[in-house]
């Protein structure tokens, strides 16, 4: 019971190892291990979005991801979003809109986002409500966090900024 | 909240996971998407001593037409099924269920084949199974079989999986062109379960009722299949007074537990008026409304 895995994978573009026991969750690989505290411990039920990280291209909530079922995976979390020290347009979106209250939920915001612009470059405000209806705001400040995507969207229209992966 | 201690084993091929969970003992649990499972064991509801990811076998992936049916390999995401062109043109009813479970980053992981196998009454696929009349395919170390999604769910958590068993494969009859479909779902907020639900495909000849199936979601132990409310429908127009005596009779056979949800009674007209929704939009999809 509870060997040890050596798990290796790629965190915003950096090759890492990690030994962990199967039952470790990724959200504690990330924070406590890594040092990557951008992803949040919320609810702990795969609710709330706060631990949200992007996966092999796939949005999930960390807290309900085994590390051991991420050997070889392609991970970013919202440390990876800046671009050579500069904000990424989707953080200065949400900087200039005032898209964040207490910012608990914000780097789950802002990596959800990221992917959901890579899959629907023109949003929608409802493509919008719908895309990021796994991040819960407890400031219930979504009217701000809509505006920042749509305005996102249209840095990265303009730019072509997101149309890269995010570098660590 | 991390789970209890367990094992971890992630086979590369069907034949390796089936050999593992033969080998394992009742004590193993395989493990598909984990929005489920992994859950239930930070929970302590389960604390199984083995897990088998099955996230590296290829062949239960992915979604083809083979002759008149659809096949979808159980490891297929809510994800993927949300974006099938094949799905969207062959059985737009399961696209339309997928969009309703959970939220986008549950999508991404959840599976088709873990939804179906975990028997929770709350989950969306078996009423939408017993709607589309499907099959599953399960292999287990004595071999493979198929079995009718109709009387594949046993009770709460309970279904004719054996110890050892894998589903596969889910095996999707497409419906004949002009079949109106819906999935009409009532829930409190994204992420939740159904309060209650409606999964309805319906064909139209000569402005009456030719075929009908009606499923419900967490109105009971299991899916329901609303067999009397199809048979009250059959060769008749779909008129107020048929929508009316089709939800009469959906809400007979409801056996809603009480929760945060709703009392009995307000679960079981919830499920009568899914079973209305879903028939209307299905007929309004028919092209014959």
């Amino acid at each position: 019971m509870a060997n040890t895995h050596e798990v290796a994978f790629k965190l915003n573009g950096k090759d890492v190892q990690v030994s962990v026991v199967p039952r470790e969750l990724l959200i504690h690989t990330l924070r406590d291990r890594l040092a990557h505290t951008g992803p949040h411990v919320g609810c702990e039920t795969s609710h709330c979005g706060a631990c949200t990280v992007d996966l092999d291209g796939m949005s999930v909530k960390s807290c309900t991801v085994l590390t051991v079922q991420c050997d070889g995976a392609e991970l970013f979390t919202v440390e990876g979003l800046q671009q050579a020290g500069e904000l990424h347009a989707i953080q200065q979106a949400f900087h200039e809109e005032h898209a964040l209250q207490c910012g608990y939920c914000t780097p789950g915001m802002l990596i959800r986002a990221w992917r959901l612009l890579q899959e629907t470059p023109e949003p929608t405000e409802q493509d919008i409500r719908y895309g990021l209806a796994g991040n819960l705001c407890r400031c219930t400040g979504y009217q701000n966090i809509v505006k920042a995507v749509q305005s996102a969207a249209r840095k990265v229209a303009d730019h072509k900024v997101a149309a890269q992966a995010p570098s660590a | 909240m991390f789970p209890a201690g367990f094992d971890y084993h992630a086979p590369n091929s069907l034949a390796e996971a089936v050999q593992l969970m033969g080998n394992l003992g009742p004590d193993a649990k395989v493990l598909a998407g984990g929005h489920s499972l992994l859950p239930m064991m930070k929970l302590r509801f389960a604390q199984p001593s083995h897990l088998v990811d099955l996230r590296r076998i290829a062949e239960l992936r992915g979604i083809r037409q083979v002759g008149d049916e659809i096949h979808i390999g159980a490891m297929t995401t809510e994800h993927e099924l949300l974006h099938s062109p094949l799905l969207a043109d062959k059985v737009p009813l399961l696209v339309e269920g997928a969009g309703w479970i959970a939220d986008p980053q549950v999508r991404y992981k959840g599976t088709i084949g873990g939804d179906i196998s975990h028997g929770d009454p709350g989950n969306d696929h078996p009423a939408l199974m017993l709607a589309l009349d499907a099959s599953f395919v399960l292999r287990g170390a004595q071999g493979e079989r198929t079995v009718k999604a109709d009387g594949f769910f046993l009770g709460v958590y309970s279904t004719q999986l054996e110890p050892g068993e894998i589903l596969t494969q889910v095996r999707v009859p497409i419906p004949a062109p002009g079949t109106g479909w819906s999935y009409q779902k009532l829930k409190r907020k994204t992420g939740d379960f159904a309060t209650a639900a409606a999964a309805v495909l319906l064909q139209m000849k000569g402005g009456n009722v030719a075929t009908v199936s009606i499923a419900l979601t967490n109105a009971g132990p299991t899916a329901l299949k609303a067999s009397g409310a199809e048979a009250s429908l059959l060769g008749k127009p779909l008129d107020e007074a048929a929508l009316d005596e089709a939800a009469r009779q959906a809400m007979a056979i409801c056996e809603p537990t009480p929760d945060l949800r709703g009392d009995v009674a307000y679960k079981v007209a919830m499920a009568g008026e899914m079973t209305r929704r879903a028939l209307q939009a299905a007929h309004a999809r028919t092209g014959q409304a």
